[in-house]
């Protein structure tokens, strides 16, 4: 059915991109944003933890921790992946690149992530904190219904901000060969030899998955600001 | 796990990286010059009057933040191609970045301005100063310092994405040299642990440099 209606609109466009491209692509877009959904799922949850350490901990737990976090942040994601990928073969694990790509790029994720829990965190100031043990509240309680609400208020704008960076860095990970939507479009660009149409595709495709999120985020920012 | 690591032919690889790296500095450091520039130039249009000026400052920063960076390089080396423009793989790696830079600067730039009360501008030239001296001398010192920490941020980042550009096929920056050897030997994890290193200590001597430029510059 797809080659007949391909056939129908083909000539409209003098190209030679058919709706099973488009399949093919938007299949891409699907790992893209499984990749990003685990990747910042892990690198969350991992930054959630480290980020609080971090912001209660002692000097000579805290530094450990940050001097380790920052080495994923300065170092291209590119070798990481490469790195990774070969340390795979090395100790004969037998895990797919898409494994390999997400458990990367949830480092990755959770090393930004960890920045942002802790200075959150570290937002609130201690009279506020002050005041609700004051109020009889236990350190959990502190934690779970004062720091957690405003730290959430503080960090969420820039999570949106790293998740959508996620996004756009799961672009490198076909280079270990994972065929996600620039991948996919690559493939195409191969086959019919028309490489600015279907890059100007793909653009749009991540365009459309991250504009109106990045546009959210950037009114969530404005909105909390108002309130303070 | 049965495998012997051989770090000798990579450490023997070193001066070969070494030269490699100092392509990737120079690409970073001319993306960062042409980022900066054009990034001037999208803040002073999407502030200007001119709709159509407006719009297209827009679209190249939101182009320019909300794709990958190496769909734009891509863009750079095979879709400007079917335009009829054939860029070499370090020109198009070069005009990738840069774009990206841009894009995420002019934001920057935009935010770093609106952090300058005008009411400076105003006393400025209420104490005689003209247009030209009051933003030279009370604007642009004020907007430097908020920027300033933004501006060696993106350094870094644009030091990692120069990294991009073995996949056009730039063969002579570090990750680009570093592949070169490990195709000949296969010895993937040692070369590119390697590149790491001297990765991280760019990236280091950046922030470093920032750092005590920043305390000199910004004392009072």
């Amino acid at each position: 059915m797809f080659s007949s209606v391909s056939a129908f609109f083909a000539p409209l466009f003098e190209t030679s991109f058919s709706l099973n491209d488009l399949m093919f692509m938007l299949k891409g877009a699907g790992i893209t944003l499984a990749l990003t959904f685990w990747a910042v799922l892990g690198g969350t949850l991992l930054g959630v933890v480290f980020g609080v350490i971090r912001a209660i901990s002692p000097w000579w737990v805290n530094l450990p921790i940050g001097i380790v976090l920052d080495i994923f942040r300065s170092i291209p994601l590119l070798i990481q992946l490469v790195l990774a990928n070969s340390f795979k073969t090395i100790i004969g694990v037998r895990w797919d690149s898409f494994t390999i790509g997400c458990i990367v790029l949830a480092l990755y994720c959770c090393s930004y992530c960890t920045e942002i829990v802790r200075s959150g965190f570290l937002a609130v100031p201690a009279t506020t904190r002050r005041a609700a043990r004051s109020l009889g509240m236990s350190w959990t309680q502190d934690l779970t219904a004062i720091v957690f609400p405003i730290a959430l208020r503080v960090g969420l704008p820039s999570w949106i901000g790293l998740t959508l960076g996620v996004m756009k860095d799961t672009a490198m990970v076909w280079w270990i060969g994972v065929v996600e939507l620039l991948r996919s479009s690559q493939v195409i660009v191969t086959r019919i030899q028309e490489p600015l149409f279907v890059l100007s595709i793909a653009g749009l495709i991540y365009f459309l998955m991250s504009f109106p999120i990045a546009r959210l985020g950037a009114r969530l920012e404005k909105r909390w600001r108002e309130n303070d | 796990m049965n495998y012997t690591f051989h770090w000798l032919p990579a450490f023997r690889a070193l001066p070969d990286m070494l030269w490699g790296a100092l392509v990737t500095l120079e690409v970073a450091v001319l993306s960062m010059l042409l980022g900066v520039f054009f990034a001037v130039l999208l803040a002073v249009a999407s502030g200007s009057n001119y709709r159509v000026l407006r719009g297209a400052a827009a679209s190249w920063i939101e182009l320019a933040r909300n794709t990958p960076a190496l769909f734009q390089i891509y863009m750079a080396y095979f879709g400007l191609g079917s335009l009829g423009i054939h860029l070499d793989s370090f020109p198009a790696l070069l005009a990738g970045i840069t774009f990206n830079n841009a894009g995420y600067l002019a934001e920057t730039f935009r935010g770093g301005l609106r952090a300058v009360p005008p009411t400076q501008l105003r006393a400025a030239r209420s104490l005689g100063m003209g247009q030209i001296q009051a933003f030279r001398l009370i604007v642009l010192p004020q907007m430097f310092r908020v920027v300033f920490y933004p501006l060696t941020n993106q350094m870094v980042w644009a030091i990692l994405m120069t990294s991009l550009g073995v996949i056009v096929g730039l063969n002579n920056d570090l990750t680009g040299v570093t592949q070169e050897l490990n195709v000949r030997s296969f010895r993937t994890f040692e070369y590119f642990a390697l590149a790491a290193v001297i990765y991280y200590l760019l990236a280091k001597l950046v922030t470093l440099s920032a750092r005590l430029l920043a305390w000199r510059l910004f004392r009072y």
